[in-house]
């Protein structure tokens, strides 16, 4: 039977592309493993000017101010508790590669979101596409990453962009879909703009949608953090990388947990990001 | 309404709608005749609206009234194209909409029409104020400009003071006055009105009518009104037409509907309709007799011996009611030598031509002498008499005046005036 069905060479034909993608684009992917590594470490840097009481203090004042008071207090002893175990340059580090994975996430997710909500056929060629980014094991893609940004921080980043995205572009065509027909109607008959429509009625009523979107890629991009650190990314999941190859189940617990609180401190804060606080949903 | 006089506001010219692939084919098919089940199953392709044509008149009330699944939903969504006819031609103005490309069509609805939803359509994320302003806020109107036009509006539907709320925190007949104001702050020519009041719970909904016929009355705007619901259509409609699986099967004013139903489904549809709630004094009233006030009790006297009646009505010299004189009073009067002015009866039973039947029956029930129908300007009418008022309310063509003035109804004057 072999002889009969020649073996199609898909394995040799992906790895000749990735080699003619690293000779053709090297310049650009340099460029961007610069760019993203720069923002990467720039705020890790600016993290750090700050001392670490003064920061968390900062930071669950904000998660005052986007949630509840029960959440800032949670911030507040959860990162001194960080700070207290000695993980806290690891935090920080880790917290700067995940914003800026999500940030990378949502500034791209939302916009293929919107256009997918508005086109049937993008929508029909993004919905596999988005199967495909969230049940490639990520490893898979960790390795090209490597051939065009190296090892560090920058391959951690990507493969936390593609693998945290497709939540955001998901919700963002649900949230928007599920605005009801009346209302679009109702746009339409007063003469609004395709724009209009987007901006002033459907994105305005998704964004409880849309947030959980985000929530979602924070959540996945978090936990993405320990297999980036295979490739070299630093932060906390460097630190549960090693105490696991080392056996050391007390400091992975350590770490682990701290990778925990930061994990449920963005978790309330993004929920409570979405919910509107004046006037009302309800339709 | 003699509509010879009046402009066409739009004309809508054989306008079809199929729902479905094959609509060319489902098109051919509905040309040869076919009827909407036939193609549905030969070609798969849904009959929303078929062939309608009809002239919408400036300033008029036009009910399209049909039970759900007749298509008027749809119909009306072709009027500003919500949904683009299949075929056929709308003209608005003399301008066919169908032709228009996009931004023609985006300033029609800006300008031209607006839409009335049935289940209100609020942007939920933003207040009365700004629901109402969104209209113009699509138009780049300056925000002082349309917050002051919105203010105006939602006065207009009673609803000032309420600007800073938001739509979940109204009752339903609140966020349709909201959905009413919203149409009007474009203030456009016509008003599309979706099943407007059929998510209102009754008695809301007739304030609604009547407010919208105050509004009516006063802007002099074209309305379109979609319902299901005949009385509604009956209450309002200056014109209705009646819809059946997509085609209209009768337009006409609420009488003629209701008095000769073109076809069995008509007949079948009004044949419930309480009469007491749609005919009027003026339906249903009869001739008066009367006398001038500066004759003088004895030709009052002799009048009510001619005419057989114990009672007359007494007008001045422009034809105005002052009262009535009794025989009696008159006898009396003619002996003692006192005017009619002395004796004349002024706290009479008196209602106003547009008052339905239902407003009427205590009135005339408990009343001594004939009841008087009269104009604003106080000026004698006709009178209630309960025979003929018994005869309308079972559908009896004779006892009913079509255009609201006393004529077909013969008075046999001793049946008729006993009641003095």
């Amino acid at each position: 039977m072999d002889e009969l069905l020649p073996r199609i060479p898909f394995a040799e034909w992906i790895d000749i592309a990735v080699n003619w993608l690293v000779t053709t684009f090297g310049t650009v992917f340099d460029g961007i493993a610069d760019l993203l590594e720069g923002i990467v470490e720039g705020s890790v840097d600016i993290l750090d000017m700050f001392p670490s009481i003064l920061l968390a203090v900062l930071f669950s004042l904000l998660a005052w101010f986007i949630s509840t008071r029960k959440i800032a207090l949670f911030s507040l002893f959860g990162l001194l508790f960080i700070d207290y175990l000695g993980y806290w340059y690891s935090m920080l580090q880790m917290l700067a590669l995940v914003l800026t994975s999500v940030f990378f996430a949502i500034s791209i997710g939302i916009p293929i979101g919107i256009w997918g909500s508005q086109k049937e056929n993008v929508r029909k060629s993004v919905v596999p596409v988005l199967d495909l980014m969230q049940t490639m094991p990520a490893f898979v893609y960790l390795l090209p990453a490597i051939f065009f940004f190296n090892i560090g921080v920058v391959p951690g980043v990507v493969a936390s962009v593609i693998f945290a995205m497709p939540p955001t572009i998901r919700l963002t065509m649900l949230g928007i879909q599920q605005v009801p027909e009346e209302l679009i109607e109702a746009t339409q008959a007063f003469g609004s703009t395709t724009w209009q429509r987007l901006s002033k009625v459907q994105i305005p009523l998704a964004k409880p949608t849309i947030m959980a979107g985000v929530n979602q890629s924070i959540m996945l991009s978090l936990s993405m953090v320990v297999i980036a650190s295979m490739v070299g990314a630093p932060g906390l999941g460097a630190d549960v990388y090693r105490a696991v190859t080392q056996l050391k189940t007390g400091e992975g617990f350590e770490a682990g947990l701290s990778v925990v609180i930061i994990a449920i401190m963005l978790d309330r804060i993004t929920q409570h990001a979405g919910k509107n606080k004046k006037g009302g949903t309800t339709l | 309404m003699s509509e010879q006089t009046i402009k066409k506001k739009i004309e809508v010219r054989g306008a079809t709608k199929i729902f479905g692939k094959n609509s060319k084919r489902a098109a051919q098919q509905l040309k040869e005749g076919k009827s909407k089940n036939e193609i549905l199953k030969e070609t798969g392709a849904t009959v929303g609206v078929n062939n309608a044509t009809f002239d919408v008149y400036e300033g008029e009330i036009f009910v399209i009234m049909g039970l759900s699944g007749s298509g008027k939903s749809t119909l009306v969504r072709l009027l500003n194209r919500l949904i683009d006819p299949t075929l056929g031609h709308i003209l608005l103005d003399g301008d066919d909409i169908v032709q228009m490309n996009k931004e023609q069509l985006r300033e029609v609805r800006r300008k031209k029409i607006s839409m009335v939803f049935q289940n209100f359509a609020l942007l939920p994320h933003k207040t009365i104020a700004e629901n109402a302003e969104y209209g113009l806020e699509i138009q780049g109107v300056a925000k002082i400009e349309r917050q002051s036009k919105a203010k105006e509006s939602l006065k207009l539907v009673g609803l000032a003071g309420y600007e800073d709320q938001y739509p979940h925190q109204l009752s339903g007949g609140m966020k349709q006055r909201v959905g009413l104001a919203r149409a009007l702050a474009n203030d456009p020519d016509i008003l599309l009105m979706d099943e407007a009041f059929s998510a209102l719970d009754p008695l809301i909904r007739k304030d609604m009518q009547n407010e919208l016929l105050q509004l009516h009355h006063d802007m002099g705007k074209t309305i379109i009104f979609i319902t299901h619901d005949l009385d509604e259509a009956l209450r309002i409609g200056d014109r209705i037409a009646l819809m059946k699986d997509g085609e209209i099967v009768q337009i006409g004013t609420p009488e003629e509907i209701l008095m000769s139903p073109s076809n069995d489904y008509v007949e079948r549809f009004v044949e419930d309709v309480d009469l007491s709630k749609v005919l009027t004094a003026g339906h249903v009233m009869v001739k008066a007799d009367t006398v001038k006030v500066d004759r003088g009790p004895r030709v009052a006297l002799r009048l009510m011996k001619q005419l057989g009646i114990s009672s007359i009505y007494v007008l001045d010299n422009s034809n105005r009611l002052l009262g009535a004189v009794t025989a009696v009073d008159a006898l009396a009067a003619s002996n003692s030598e006192k005017s009619l002015e002395e004796i004349i009866i002024t706290d009479l039973p008196m209602v106003s031509t547009d008052t339905v039947l239902t407003e009427l029956f205590d009135v005339v029930s408990t009343a001594s002498i004939p009841v008087a129908v009269i104009s604003e300007d106080r000026k004698l009418q006709g009178i209630l008499i309960r025979g003929p008022l018994i005869g309308a309310l079972s559908g009896d063509n004779k006892f009913i005046n079509s255009d609201g003035t006393v004529n077909l109804v013969e008075q046999t004057d001793t049946e008729v005036n006993k009641n003095g």
